[in-house]
């Protein structure tokens, strides 16, 4: 995920502070990993120096002096790019499952037992974004339903794989 | 031997059967306890649907045991497991099993009525049910007039309607959109947990058995519980 482009994004909206940027991120996209309060003043002091966002203000207080940060017109016009900028799909042709089943069917090891066990482990997975998901809201059911199907679609190749050990054995060890 | 079998509420050893000469089953086994969900799933052709059919004896097995809390399926005559799967069990099947001439309530409504409870008894506890399906305002439609979705929720709320201890259900998303079976899925273990009811579930789609606490694998008519695979 691009930090920046994310906060320049929720800039877009008003002016705000480090405090409140980092709020709005972990309370849209954080999840699981919420952003330290060093990135957020990292990264703006980053975008302040390419000029995508201005300080609109400081307050002086009791701790230390709270900047509030405004998105330039250089800023919108980067956040417009980025967000019509399509992302990469996946390769998915590097997948330690792939070179674990080929190696053990090379050393003649049990490739179905490695199978079964990253079976269960997926659905595994799955229940917990499931239950997450039923229990969470609006944003918890789009991330989750994201990567439950990614979790299905692995558990697609998984099924197949496993039907035709026998041939792929033969074929790995011709 | 399955997981613990110990305190199951149904559990399956050596199951065999076969359609002439092909082995549908092959030595399967299973069990499930009260209040929970498990998922039998496997390829097409695998014998899933044949172990539901025998769990829910159906379909009597070649050889083989099945113990019901206590007792001995395989050796109960056919009118005895009639009553035990009007009684204990619920069933909800992919499409096709709600009466067309009834409305909804009515359908929800008819295994107590084929049970003795009089039409406002029946009605009333089948209008509880369909609340809590989130199909309460269906009441007077007849099955015709519903979508796939809510026909399936109503067929879910007459599954449960008598109270079952177990419920058998045999791909019940596999004719919905995948919204729409989801909904499905969390209403049906919702109120099936809530009642400390167990759930035999068939189904191929992943997303579905993820809704499940348990999953048994099916292939070639061999079953294997997957908690064992870790």
């Amino acid at each position: 995920m691009s930090i920046g482009h994310t906060l320049l994004g929720l800039l877009e909206s008003g002016p705000r502070h480090g405090y409140d940027l980092k709020r709005a991120f972990d309370e849209k996209f954080g999840h699981d990993r919420p952003l330290h309060y060093g990135q957020v003043y990292s990264t703006m002091s980053r975008l302040l120096k390419n000029g995508l966002v201005e300080v609109g203000g400081v307050e002086a207080g009791g701790g230390p002096e709270r900047k509030r940060y405004a998105i330039t017109d250089a800023g919108i016009t980067d956040v417009q790019r980025w967000l019509e900028t399509p992302q990469k799909p996946g390769e998915y042709l590097q997948s330690p499952l792939y070179t674990k089943v080929v190696l053990a069917l090379l050393t003649r090891r049990d490739a179905a037992k490695i199978l079964d066990v990253q079976r269960s482990e997926q659905l595994r997975g799955m229940r917990t974004l499931t239950d997450r998901k039923s229990k969470g809201d609006w944003a918890d059911q789009l991330i989750c339903d994201h990567a439950l199907s990614h979790l299905a679609a692995d558990l697609r190749w998984l099924e197949p794989t496993a039907a035709r050990l026998d041939k792929l054995r033969k074929a790995v060890t011709r | 031997m399955t997981t613990s079998p110990t305190g199951s509420l149904l559990a399956a050893h050596d199951l065999r059967k076969a359609y002439g000469p092909t082995r549908a089953l092959d030595g399967a086994e299973f069990s499930v306890h009260p209040g929970e969900v498990v998922a039998i799933m496997g390829p097409s052709g695998s014998g899933k649907s044949t172990l539901l059919h025998c769990l829910a004896g159906i379909v009597p097995p070649d050889s083989g045991s099945i113990t019901y809390n206590g007792r001995e399926l395989t050796a109960m005559s056919d009118a005895q497991r009639s009553a035990l799967r009007r009684s204990e069990f619920g069933f909800v099947f992919q499409f096709g099993q709600l009466v067309p001439e009834l409305t909804c309530v009515e359908n929800v409504a008819l295994p107590l009525r084929l049970n003795g409870s009089s039409r406002k008894d029946a009605e009333r506890t089948a209008r509880g049910w369909m609340a809590r399906l989130e199909v309460d305002d269906l009441t007077a439609k007849r099955p015709g007039e519903v979508s796939g979705g809510q026909g399936q929720r109503v067929a879910v709320a007459r599954a449960l309607v008598t109270g079952p201890r177990l419920l058998f259900a045999d791909e019940p998303t596999g004719a919905l959109d995948s919204s729409n079976g989801e909904r499905v899925m969390e209403l049906l273990t919702e109120a099936a947990r809530s009642t400390n009811a167990a759930v035999v579930l068939v189904t191929h789609e992943t997303r579905v058995a993820a809704y499940s606490d348990r999953e048994v694998v099916v292939r070639d008519g061999r079953s294997r519980d997957m908690e064992r695979a870790v």
